[in-house]
């Protein structure tokens, strides 16, 4: 049996971090998502890990990008200015299949914006931030208990696939204090990443074998001496101006997210037997959408919920197969409207699509989504 | 003509250095003709077959430039980063896995300018690296801007009048910031600035080693500075040693490279005092009840 503790949702994020095995956390101070930073150097020591807080937000990623080659599973956490700050180095980890898990508590923006309101205003930026094609996966859990278990998968993600993971948490759920069953360790699943130890000189650090997802990685200091690099390179890890490999390379970066989608994507559909209406939430909007969709019920509209806790990459087959059923989705997020141009993509008209948002540093209230719901019925 | 005799005298022993050390595969290297960049990547490699450093254990770490691209020619495990960002993802390699012996190859605009910050903040922890700055006051990738050690009034594509700006002297920031070996060598003085990237490496903590360098494509050609060899001359006609320095007056010395090392001393290293905090640990003194 686990045990029940209550727990700061950023402390579930540091401390289920621990638990999937991060052994070096690099940051840089920013409400909402110190207290991850301050559980991690208080932790880390205990069980023989590294913390360092660096000088600003690009070297805290650098710093576990670094860590991520030597073998050390690493994290950095961060809002919305550092998370925009991040951006060139996520982009890196991402072409040179280093993995990492980054961690953004959400707050208002843009710029400073207003220090530490709610808001969910960098899922698009999750998306697009870094320059060029690249492939994305953003989680964002919705209680205390669903983000120490989905900080685990974000790691595990990351390791399976070589790839940065983002971890989308908003001001709501990082500072939510909320019982949590924490399991035994020995229940967890934990993925590490594929690893060759002294292979043959010869082989290609980037070379795929058959049957495998990723390249399997060799930990620097341990046998191959290889390069990395962020330039489009082949599978000898070196740069390369071939137009063949450069496409060879974005492709199978993307493929090994997109091919394996079933792996990867979750979603959480409640009420939606027999709903007409859908709210589409993720994160923090969850709990506001739970109230809504009782009440709408108790009004007599058939309500149920359509929660993204994969946002990249959008679960678009089950939503689409969801709204074969329905005549409404109302997308519910703490911003001007980011996700419901996603959702618009994916309906392509099948349903009307409706939007409540808020981006005044207050929460959405559930009665405002049932107000929505009444006025466009 | 007349020709830098040490650098050629050197050739056969260079060979063997290039065939052991160099990843003779990917050559020729990117750089311009009479560029010294290719004389600097072969001190570092020289310096390091002195040593007799484990090549498995020795990470090569750099940043965006030209002096940046000598890390993938090199036969070790090799990072070639983002701009600036060298150091920063050098103290992730070396926390990680305090046992590696992490070099770090940079240039003057890479390191004091865009990875400024990353630069005296690792001087300020004295992490254990050494950081070796390919040093030819300009941004030569990008085709000859001025750089934060372009001397004032010297001429870039972007400072056409001659640059405004004030000058980084780089060991004497680095020194500034914490640095507990700082010392300058030159692109000519190919002997002496082995011995002082050797010292730089055997130094427990953070070393830096500036290497004044040239670039004869752009620096030299905007600045009518002559071709490489006249380049090399001048820095062997102007290098004073940090002993006859000590001698001068301040305007005698004004517009000489001061060679040597400049700065030595011992503090403790980061990853060790980190190393003592987990044993404190580990022996249960710092435990307390966790939140």
């Amino acid at each position: 049996m686990g045990k029940r503790v209550l727990m700061l949702g950023n402390e579930a994020c540091a401390e289920g971090a621990i638990a999937a095995g991060m052994r070096l956390y690099a940051g840089y101070p920013i409400t909402p998502s110190t207290e991850i930073a301050e559980i991690a150097a208080h932790r880390l020591p205990e069980v023989g890990g590294s913390f360092i807080q660096m000088e600003d937000e690009i070297a805290s990623i650098a710093v576990a990008i670094g860590a991520s080659v030597t073998g050390v599973k690493s994290m950095t956490a961060t809002s919305g200015p550092g998370f925009s700050l991040k951006q060139e180095n996520l982009g890196y980890a991402a072409l040179a299949e280093i993995p990492l898990v980054v961690v953004d508590v959400q707050r208002m923006g843009p710029s400073t914006g207003m220090p530490t309101s709610p808001s969910q205003g960098d899922v698009m930026m999750a998306r697009w931030g870094t320059h060029g094609d690249h492939p994305v996966i953003a989680l964002s859990p919705s209680s205390v208990k669903e983000t120490y278990e989905l900080i685990i998968r974000a790691f595990n993600l990351s390791e399976k696939y070589r790839t940065p993971v983002l971890f989308m948490m908003d001001e709501m759920i990082g500072h939510l204090r909320e019982g949590v069953e924490i399991p035994d360790t020995d229940k967890l699943v934990i993925i590490n990443r594929p690893t060759v130890i002294n292979p043959d000189p010869k082989r290609p650090p980037y070379h795929v074998e058959p049957g495998t997802l990723v390249p399997a990685m060799a930990p620097f200091g341990e046998g191959q001496r290889y390069n990395i690099t962020g330039l489009i390179h082949d599978e000898s890890g070196f740069p390369t101006n071939s137009t063949v490999e450069a496409e060879k390379l974005i492709n199978r970066l993307m493929h090994k997210i997109s091919d394996n989608y079933d792996d990867i994507v979750q979603c959480e559909q409640i009420g939606m037997e027999d709903a007409e209406v859908a709210l589409f939430c993720y994160g923090g909007t969850m709990r506001a959408a739970l109230t809504a969709m009782e009440e709408a019920r108790a009004k007599g509209i058939k309500c149920g919920i359509f929660r993204a806790i994969t946002l990249w990459p959008f679960p678009e087959r089950e939503l689409l197969k969801a709204a074969k059923h329905l005549k409404q989705i109302v997308v519910v997020e703490h911003n001007y409207g980011q996700m419901v141009h996603e959702v618009e993509r994916v309906i392509k008209g099948m349903c009307r699509v409706d939007f409540v948002g808020k981006y005044n540093g207050t929460v959405i209230s559930p009665q405002e989504i049932v107000k929505k719901l009444e006025e466009t019925r | 003509m007349d020709y830098v005799c040490d650098i050629d005298a050197e050739k056969g022993a260079a060979s063997k250095l290039i065939t052991k050390y160099i990843r003779t595969e990917h050559l020729p290297q990117i750089w311009c003709p009479g560029c010294s960049n290719g004389i600097v990547m072969r001190n570092v490699a020289q310096a390091i077959d002195n040593l007799g450093l484990d090549r498995n254990k020795t990470i090569i770490v750099s940043g965006i430039g030209c002096s940046s691209r000598s890390a993938a020619y090199m036969e070790f495990n090799t990072i070639h980063t983002t701009h600036g960002r060298a150091i920063a993802f050098a103290t992730g390699i070396k926390l990680a896995n305090p046992k590696l012996e992490v070099i770090v190859i940079a240039g003057d605009g890479d390191i004091t300018a865009i990875g400024g910050n990353h630069l005296i903040h690792a001087a300020r922890r004295n992490i254990g690296m050494t950081v070796i700055v390919m040093n030819n006051n300009v941004y030569g990738m990008t085709g000859g801007q001025y750089s934060p050690t372009t001397p004032t009034g010297a001429i870039g594509t972007t400072a056409p009048y001659g640059s405004l700006d004030r000058t980084f002297d780089i060991a004497n920031l680095a020194i500034g910031a914490g640095a507990s070996y700082a010392a300058r060598g030159t692109a000519y003085h190919v002997q002496q600035t082995i011995n002082l990237i050797q010292e730089g490496i055997r130094h427990k903590g953070f070393s830096i080693i500036d290497v004044i360098s040239t670039c004869p494509t752009y620096y030299g050609r905007e600045n009518k500075a002559g071709d490489a060899i006249d380049m090399l001359k001048w820095q062997r006609d102007n290098t004073i040693t940090v002993a006859k320095a000590a001698t001068m007056t301040p305007e005698d010395k004004q517009g000489k490279i001061v060679m040597g090392v400049l700065h030595q001393v011992q503090y403790k290293e980061y990853t060790d005092a980190y190393q003592e905090l987990v044993d404190r640990m580990k022996q249960g003194k710092d435990v307390h009840e966790h939140r």
